[in-house]
């Protein structure tokens, strides 16, 4: 459990147990990340040409790999998976918080965010996410938004319905036998925080800032939800 | 960062995202680079009717480009003109801002241009 937690400002938190991770594991984590998500890609296949969105928390870009006729602008904060994401053409990808975004408001058709809000150490600044991601979107744009789940004890992590939900999730880093930490050992080990989301939690997060869900589900240890425009006053 | 990309995007701060003044971007000490990319007509007939054109103007002429129509060409007018068509893929997809600054109208606020990438991320205090 994250006691840490407790005695840092949400931001200054996360830059440590987040950001900062990201930045140093960038090529490590994104050599890892190749294969879309099927409801993912589905979702990305059903958009009409031309269509302009935004991947909140794009990542390595593996998403904008998946249809070339629609034109998506990318955002994270790890600058060094920025530049890789940003090869996709003819896609474009810039450095950017997510509760801080550059994309103009009401001007989307659509908009993910794929395995990042659940990075958000506390409520209020992942409904703060969810809001900043449909405020960008036009009227009936959409947008699916993806988080960790909780209840997956088929994974290896084990987690189940019950268990603490703010964790600290350890990405181990081979650092190779060229490279070696002083004490000789060629491991490196990174802690991240996550906000693991129990059943129904994301729908009530979305519902919770004005919009409305009409579709959401479960996909291999995750809850998905497609959510949209207008947001109630 | 593409100049279509900056068709959509506006100073970070929130107080400035409802300013009709942050958008566009100014550039400032732009270096321009030109990369390749295939054409993808589909792409730019069905993106036009979404370009914020008054601002696609200023942006290209504050960047020196020759002036541009007034208003879009609409997707009959580019199926007929074959040069006009490149020309916009051109300029939309094709040309990007490699180093410089973005500057905000309103706030004043300058984001980098380095290697391509825009970075956005707000000093402390503008947070």
């Amino acid at each position: 459990m994250a006691a840490e937690q407790d005695h840092l400002a949400p931001e200054k938190y996360e830059e440590q147990h987040v950001h900062e991770v990201y930045e140093q594991i960038a090529s490590h984590f994104s050599s890892t990340r190749y294969k879309p998500w099927p409801i993912v890609e589905t979702f990305l296949q059903s958009l009409s040409p031309g269509s302009v969105g935004l991947d909140v928390g794009c990542g390595n870009g593996k998403y904008l790999t998946v249809n070339r006729d629609v034109f998506i602008i990318g955002s994270d904060r790890s600058s060094n998976l920025v530049k890789i994401a940003a090869e996709h053409e003819p896609h474009s990808a810039v450095v950017a918080d997510t509760l801080a975004l550059p994309h103009q408001t009401g001007r989307f058709d659509f908009a993910i965010s794929i395995a990042v809000i659940h990075h958000l150490s506390t409520l209020e600044r992942r409904r703060e996410a969810i809001k900043a991601i449909l405020e960008c979107l036009k009227e009936g744009g959409k947008a699916l938004i993806y988080v960790w789940a909780l209840e997956q004890k088929t994974s290896r992590r084990g987690w189940d319905e019950g268990h603490e939900q703010d964790v600290i999730v350890p990405w181990v880093m081979k650092t190779g036998k060229k490279n070696p930490n002083e004490d000789g050992s060629t491991e490196k080990t990174f802690q991240r925080y996550y906000h693991l989301y129990r059943s129904g939690e994301l729908e009530e997060d979305i519902v919770g800032v004005g919009s409305e869900v009409f579709e959401s589900g479960y996909e291999k240890d995750n809850w998905w939800a497609i959510c949209r425009r207008p947001l109630k006053p | 960062m593409k100049l279509l990309t900056l068709n959509f995007l506006t100073c970070a701060v929130k107080a400035c995202k409802s300013s009709s003044a942050s958008f566009p971007l100014h550039p400032k000490e732009c270096e321009l680079v030109s990369d390749t990319i295939a054409p993808n007509p589909k792409l730019i007939y069905n993106i036009l009717p979404r370009v914020d054109w008054n601002a696609l103007v200023v942006t290209a002429s504050e960047l020196g480009f020759p002036s541009l129509p007034p208003a879009a060409p609409t997707q009959e007018e580019l199926e007929k003109d074959e040069n006009m068509m490149s020309e916009l893929h051109t300029l939309l997809l094709e040309t990007s801002v490699s180093e410089g600054m973005l500057v905000c109208g309103n706030c004043g606020h300058e984001y980098r241009v380095k290697e391509g990438i825009a970075n956005f991320l707000l000093p402390n205090h503008l947070v």
